[in-house]
């Protein structure tokens, strides 16, 4: 029988041979350290801290301000040098906590230290989840508290572990797998704790055999949780296509996994959780894949928050060639970084330095209504003529398409041999609706 | 870090093929007809195909020049056209005929509506009907008394070998040979007769994944289906009907031409099915033998409107209505 999978969906070059075999190493920050309040969905936090105030690692210094928001915890100790807006990835200017590191470590108490979660009460563990800042560490960075607590918790059935990594390039998941399998059940044990009926899936695609056989042999003793392998295909880590595959349910934009009940983590979140509950950790590292082309040698890292991307590339061990493009996150739906003076947040997953621009290199022609991007579109969607009203600022028939329905996987841009930035299209035109809907 | 570092919206990587690349698989893929056509054929056919192609290929290049348009003739989009078109033609056809064609197909079914990816019916079947209502007794009429090999036949060695198509023949209430008809070796325009070479053809371009199985082989079920009820089912006048005439040709070749063809999986069938249903009516009940180019035609003209019933449901909201 074959592996889950979905409709739809391509397959991209891999390149994860890069940095698969290659262990966690991990990095301690020098200098200074950024921490901008707004690294989630949601509503920014909230400083706590002042100039001039000293920090501990594991310390609060930044406060949830609304039911969706996330608190943003020190990963260093020392003293906040400045509470200033910075710039992000993006480009934007944020709130930022800025922390010179002393290079102590000195953390708050009981970090680190081991509790026990089965004397926890539930709220006392969704409570533990928030405190500690804990978001989707997948790229959404929704709070993970919030989805712990769903209206109807008695209708979740499944939590799904996503350790697809469908995106090419990126092992940070898959390294934690054949790492710390033990934290991810514990993570999972806890949030099934939660949920007295659900079954805990933990999914893998079928490119990771060794990740598949350490997560089995992690299991073999529990008895609400079970591997689930995936067929390897892009977008199969994205939220909708992982539900439909795992359970044969299905959600649409409006809906929330929930809705068909399901709970959807990451591993990195997973581990976050176990962390957190059972290490009294809260969210201060994360696991970072540097690799493409232009690194001298490309790694797998465990990362302080906070600390700048240039800072990491350094530690990384720098480049052999110049990049010509660099991106945080996957290619398929990554970001193309244009300066590394910004701090890596709770959704950085990894640095790729790419010597080769293939999106610059292949000018768009003009659209032969080939088809391949319906037949790529994992939402079953005609990307061909939603991009045509898009393009004609035809957003009325860019609605009565189902545009609001994609989620800008980018398998139909990659797809297309007239080389459209097809998902470049989408992106404005559902930003321009959602601001719409919002007036 | 001196240089500025390429920033774009993602995603970042592309896939490998490109217009080109299926253009150049198209054509690819019609090489054994072609050398099928100019075997069987002779050198006239050959003569025919440079003389379309080298057109159609200098037309969209004078075009563009004058009209300081991006210049777009290495896609290879316009030499198809102009091979389509001369597969779709006699091997007696007059060159200069044929020229006029693909002037036909390149200005004004293709360039005049705004160039690759807008034309609104396959430019070569445009150019072919053109010819057809223009010199209609040149278009009908073909050469053959067996393959001539790779030999340039005369005007008068043309004329003594003129006769009309099996499947003209089988209207009219003859019969044809239908291993000839399988293996080509009949009359019939440059590229359509050998259904082996095309089928070689189309399975090169199902096996590439240039084209999916949903237009032609609806196409050819349908009016399989169709033939069977209007022949009472009789398998022999099936299977003759299905070998005959530009039946091969124009299902794997000319109606999964892509701009031309709905772009939703649901269109594709329809689209078959009615291409099926339309050949059936011409050939039957139409006045002549041959259906396959109009029923084309006619059913891209209708591509818009199937689209329009045939938009998929989203993932996720199947059995929902009205996006609630």
């Amino acid at each position: 029988m074959s592996n889950a999978t979905f409709r739809g969906g391509v397959h991209p070059y891999e390149g994860k041979e890069l940095s698969s075999d290659l262990p966690i190493k991990t990095v301690l920050p020098k200098g200074e350290l950024v921490f901008p309040m707004s690294q989630h969905i949601g509503a920014p936090a909230a400083p706590v801290v002042q100039k001039g105030d000293k920090v501990l690692v594991g310390q609060k210094i930044g406060e949830a301000s609304g039911f969706i928001s996330a608190n943003i915890c020190s990963s260093v100790s020392g003293t906040v040098k400045a509470v200033e807006p910075r710039m992000l990835l993006n480009g934007s200017n944020a709130t930022c906590v800025v922390i010179e590191n002393d290079g102590e470590y000195t953390g708050i108490e009981g970090l680190g230290q081991e509790r026990d979660y089965t004397k926890l009460s539930n709220d006392e563990i969704r409570n533990i989840v928030k405190e500690a800042g804990i978001v989707g560490m997948g790229g959404a960075g929704f709070p993970t508290n919030v989805k712990l607590a769903p209206k109807e918790p008695d209708k979740i059935d499944y939590i799904l572990v996503n350790g697809a990594e469908c995106e090419p390039y990126l092992t940070s998941d898959y390294r934690q797998m054949l790492e710390c399998p033990e934290e991810i059940v514990g993570g999972l044990k806890v949030i099934l704790k939660l949920f007295d009926k659900a079954k805990g899936l933990i999914c893998i695609e079928d490119n990771k055999p060794e990740a598949i056989a350490k997560m089995e042999a992690a299991v073999q003793n529990e008895k609400r949780i079970e591997v689930k392998v995936l067929k390897t295909k892009y977008p199969q880590g994205g939220e909708r296509t992982l539900i439909s595959a795992a359970t044969g349910r299905k959600i649409y934009s409006a809906m929330l996994p929930a809705d068909a009940g399901c709970i959807v983590d990451n591993i990195s979140t997973v581990i976050a959780v176990y962390r957190a509950v059972c290490r009294q950790t809260p969210l201060i590292t994360r696991v970072m894949t540097l690799t493409g082309n232009a690194f001298k040698q490309p790694v797998n890292v465990n990362v302080r928050l906070g600390c700048s991307h240039a800072e990491l590339v350094e530690e990384g061990g720098g480049y052999q060639t110049d990049p010509v493009k660099i991106i945080s996150g996957g290619p398929m739906m990554g970001f193309a970084m244009f300066d590394l003076n910004v701090p890596v947040t709770k959704t950085s997953s990894s640095i790729l330095a790419l010597t080769q621009d293939e999106v610059a290199e292949q000018e768009p022609t003009p659209c032969i209504r080939c088809g391949r991007c319906v037949a790529a579109c994992p939402g079953n969607l005609v990307p061909q003529k939603m991009a045509e009203a898009a393009l004609n600022d035809d957003y009325d028939t860019f609605v009565k398409l189902n545009g609001m329905e994609c989620y800008e996987c980018g398998s139909c841009t990659y797809v297309c041999p007239a080389k459209r930035p097809l998902t470049q299209s989408f992106k404005q035109a559902r930003q321009y609706v959602a601001a719409q809907r919002k007036k | 870090m001196s240089k500025l570092l390429n920033i774009s919206s993602s995603p970042h990587v592309r896939d490998s093929s490109s217009t080109k690349s299926i253009m150049w698989d198209v054509i690819i893929a019609l090489i054994p007809a072609t050398v099928f056509g100019i075997w069987n054929f002779g050198i006239n056919a050959l003569i025919l195909i440079a003389a379309c192609v080298a057109t159609c290929v200098l037309t969209e290049y004078i075009w563009q020049k004058c009209m300081k348009l991006p210049l777009t003739v290495s896609d290879g989009s316009a030499a198809l056209t102009g091979l389509l078109l001369a597969l779709n033609l006699s091997s007696k056809f007059p060159v200069w005929m044929a020229i006029l064609g693909s002037v036909f197909a390149i200005l004004i079914v293709k360039q005049l509506f705004g160039g690759l990816g807008q034309n609104f019916m396959n430019p070569a079947l445009g150019a072919r009907c053109f010819l057809m209502v223009s010199f209609a007794g040149q278009m009908t009429s073909f050469a053959y008394n067996g393959a001539v090999g790779f030999r340039y036949l005369s005007g008068k060695e043309l004329e003594a070998i003129t006769g009309p198509t099996p499947l003209a023949v089988i209207k009219a209430g003859g019969d044809a040979n239908l291993l000839d008809m399988f293996l080509g070796n009949i009359g019939g325009t440059i590229g359509e007769t050998s259904v082996i070479a095309l089928l070689i053809g189309a399975a090169y371009l199902l096996a590439r994944r240039v084209i999916t199985w949903r237009i032609p082989i609806t196409y050819i079920a349908v009016f399989a289906v169709f033939t069977l009820l209007y022949g009472g089912f009789d398998l022999r006048y099936l299977a003759l009907e299905l070998c005959g005439g530009g039946l091969m040709l124009g299902a794997f070749f000319m109606a999964t031409d892509y701009v031309t063809s709905p772009i939703t999986p649901k269109g594709q069938i329809l689209f078959g099915a009615l291409l099926g249903i339309l050949t059936g009516v011409f050939r039957f009940f139409g006045a002549s033998a041959e259906g396959v180019s109009y029923a084309i035609i006619i059913c891209n003209l209708l591509v818009p409107l199937i689209e329009r019933v045939t938009i998929p449901t989203p993932f996720g909201k199947e059995g929902i209505k009205d996006g609630k």
